[in-house]
């Protein structure tokens, strides 16, 4: 096969890709779901502030993951 | 498909501690890294300061120190700081992989302290970026495994649907390193600090070009990207300006990026072909930059106001100005023709601390500001204001850096090739030294104003660590009123 068959056929194909990517992107029935995924670094904020005063209150804490810190809240 | 997470069940509990350590010697080996650069920048203004304390404080010795320290230091630890607290906070969900994490930290700190006294000593590989040798190259595989499994672990146990965008520059950056620095450093021990490159000649070129353009590709800029698109949002108060464009943003530069490197070895023995192909995809990347770029500025439509009031916001955006900057002027200069001036010239040296200084630098102090009051539970950070002067003095540092290294590098590059009507050079290489030196000395000027403010920085966050009570803005320590 030609070298330029190889190179036309990777160029289409990259081109493809890129088109691909941006036609999923964009695509307005994923709309509203990426407008939710960009909220997620807002999703946590108590969950954060809890850790750190625990991490403040035993310094370098191992503290099991699973226990429920709720009772703390003040 | 939603991305909010289940209400019921156990509260996760965050791995604060490993962050806080990284944040904490972030601080600590930015200065050092810093310090060490504006000493080299002093020997090359005044050069009987190489004699400090012959041979280890040669400039060919502590070069190497200080780009390792800047860049495997103080970025590495602000990239392991705030991958593991973006994966935790975006997953919700505590990090995973038990004594792995502690390792990662452990294990980079004594990768720094091993280089910190092998370099000087002049033990290297030779390799730009990639100077330490075979046993610590071995551990720094090991320490970058873990951290693999350490945040790919943590992504597989998340508990939201979706994986924020954050994380997916993040992995990239993970993936890419581990790699490149595999690769490029395949090489024969002979002794226990010297080994020989499996590699010889051009192709040895081009695999430590690859590996170093794409040092610069995915860890000075996807990872750091991976910053922007957490830490621009939280302390603007708004979401991304577009989702979707972070998307086509990603795939875009991840998958253009690898192909670059070859700029480096314009007009050198590596085929013409290969010097045009890093051409193209050089000037293409302008695009994917850019978008990135925009979408991190264009967060603040709307809430333009904060930057009057907010100096760590006012950080994380400059550093996107220098960022778009840099990455306009990164394509500019891998065309050959403007290469033709630019190659081996102080531009180069200017171009890189754009992006080291203006970008990557500015975003992770930043993103400290952001993270120091978070991590020890403050209101805030301890002084406002001191954050103000660092962003000033930060900002008038890297102008006149590279304001410094432009007028020499142009100087340089002209001086250069200027030919008389018989064909000799016109200038000696001596000459275009001594034209330089002007310009050392301001660039040693900028310099140390940046290594000012980061002494600031270090003043700021120690108060804040450690401050009890602070009487005079309503007790800081108190709980957040509204949590961040």
């Amino acid at each position: 096969m030609d070298i330029n068959t190889l190179r036309v056929i990777g160029v289409v194909l990259g081109a493809l890709a890129f088109l691909g990517i941006c036609w999923w992107a964009f695509s307005p029935k994923r709309k509203k779901r990426f407008e939710e995924d960009a909220k997620l670094p807002f999703a946590d904020e108590e969950l954060s502030e809890r850790s750190a005063r625990k991490a403040g209150e035993k310094k370098e804490s191992g503290t099991p993951a699973k226990q429920n810190t709720r009772q703390d809240d003040k | 498909m939603t991305t909010t997470v289940a209400k019921a069940g156990d509260a996760p509990d965050y791995d604060y501690t490993v962050v806080r350590q990284f944040t904490i010697m972030a601080v600590v080996w930015g200065i050092v890294g810093m310090a060490v650069g504006d000493l080299i920048a002093a020997q090359l203004a005044w050069p009987h300061l190489n004699d400090l304390w012959q041979p280890f404080t040669h400039f060919g010795r502590l070069r190497p120190l200080h780009t390792n320290g800047v860049i495997f230091a103080f970025g590495g630890s602000v990239l392991f700081a705030t991958s593991y607290y973006v994966v935790q906070r975006t997953c919700q969900t505590r990090l995973w992989g038990g004594w792995l994490i502690p390792f990662t930290f452990w294990g980079w700190q004594v990768v720094i302290i091993a280089a910190a006294i092998t370099l000087p000593m002049g033990y290297t590989s030779t390799k730009e970026y990639a100077e330490l040798e075979w046993p610590i190259d071995i551990l720094i595989a090991l320490i970058w495994i873990a951290y693999a499994l350490v945040f790919f672990g943590t992504i597989a146990k998340r508990r939201t649907s979706h994986i924020y965008v954050a994380n997916w520059f993040f992995g990239a950056y993970i993936i890419t390193i581990a790699a490149l620095h595999i690769v490029n450093n395949l090489e024969i021990p002979v002794a226990p600090f010297k080994s020989y490159s499996i590699y010889s000649g051009t192709k040895d070129a081009m695999i430590q070009w690859w590996y170093g353009h794409n040092a610069v590709g995915f860890f000075l800029t996807a990872a750091f990207l991976g910053i922007m698109y957490y830490f621009v949002p939280k302390q603007a108060g708004r979401p991304i300006y577009s989702y979707q464009l972070s998307i086509v943003h990603f795939w875009a530069l991840i998958s253009i990026y690898v192909w670059a490197g070859g700029h480096h070895l314009h007009y050198s023995a590596l085929p013409d072909w290969t010097q045009s192909l890093a051409m193209v995809m050089s000037i293409i990347l302008l695009a994917p930059s850019w978008g990135g770029m925009i979408n991190g500025i264009m967060t603040l439509s709307g809430a333009w106001h904060k930057l009057r009031t907010d100096p760590t916001l006012r950080f994380l955006v400059v550093s996107l100005s220098f960022y778009g900057m840099s990455t306009f002027e990164g394509p500019m200069m891998s065309i050959k023709t403007v290469n033709a001036l630019s190659h081996n010239t102080d531009w180069t040296v200017g171009h890189v601390h754009s992006g080291a200084l203006g970008w990557v630098a500015m975003i992770s102090i930043g993103a400290i500001y952001h993270l120091v009051p978070v991590l020890f539970h403050r209101r805030q950070m301890y002084s406002v204001q001191l954050i103000n002067a660092h962003f000033w003095l930060a900002t008038v540092g890297t102008v006149l850096y590279i304001a410094a290294m432009w007028v020499n590098g142009i100087t340089q590059g002209l001086m250069w090739r200027a030919f008389n009507a018989d064909g000799t050079l016109t200038y000696s290489f001596v000459e275009s030294v001594i034209a330089s030196h002007p310009g050392y000395v301001v660039r040693w000027l900028g310099g140390a104003l940046f290594l000012l403010g980061m002494f600031i920085m270090a003043y700021n966050v120690f108060r804040t660590v450690t401050e009890e009570e602070d009487v005079a803005r309503n007790d800081n320590t108190a709980p957040v009123p509204h949590a961040v």
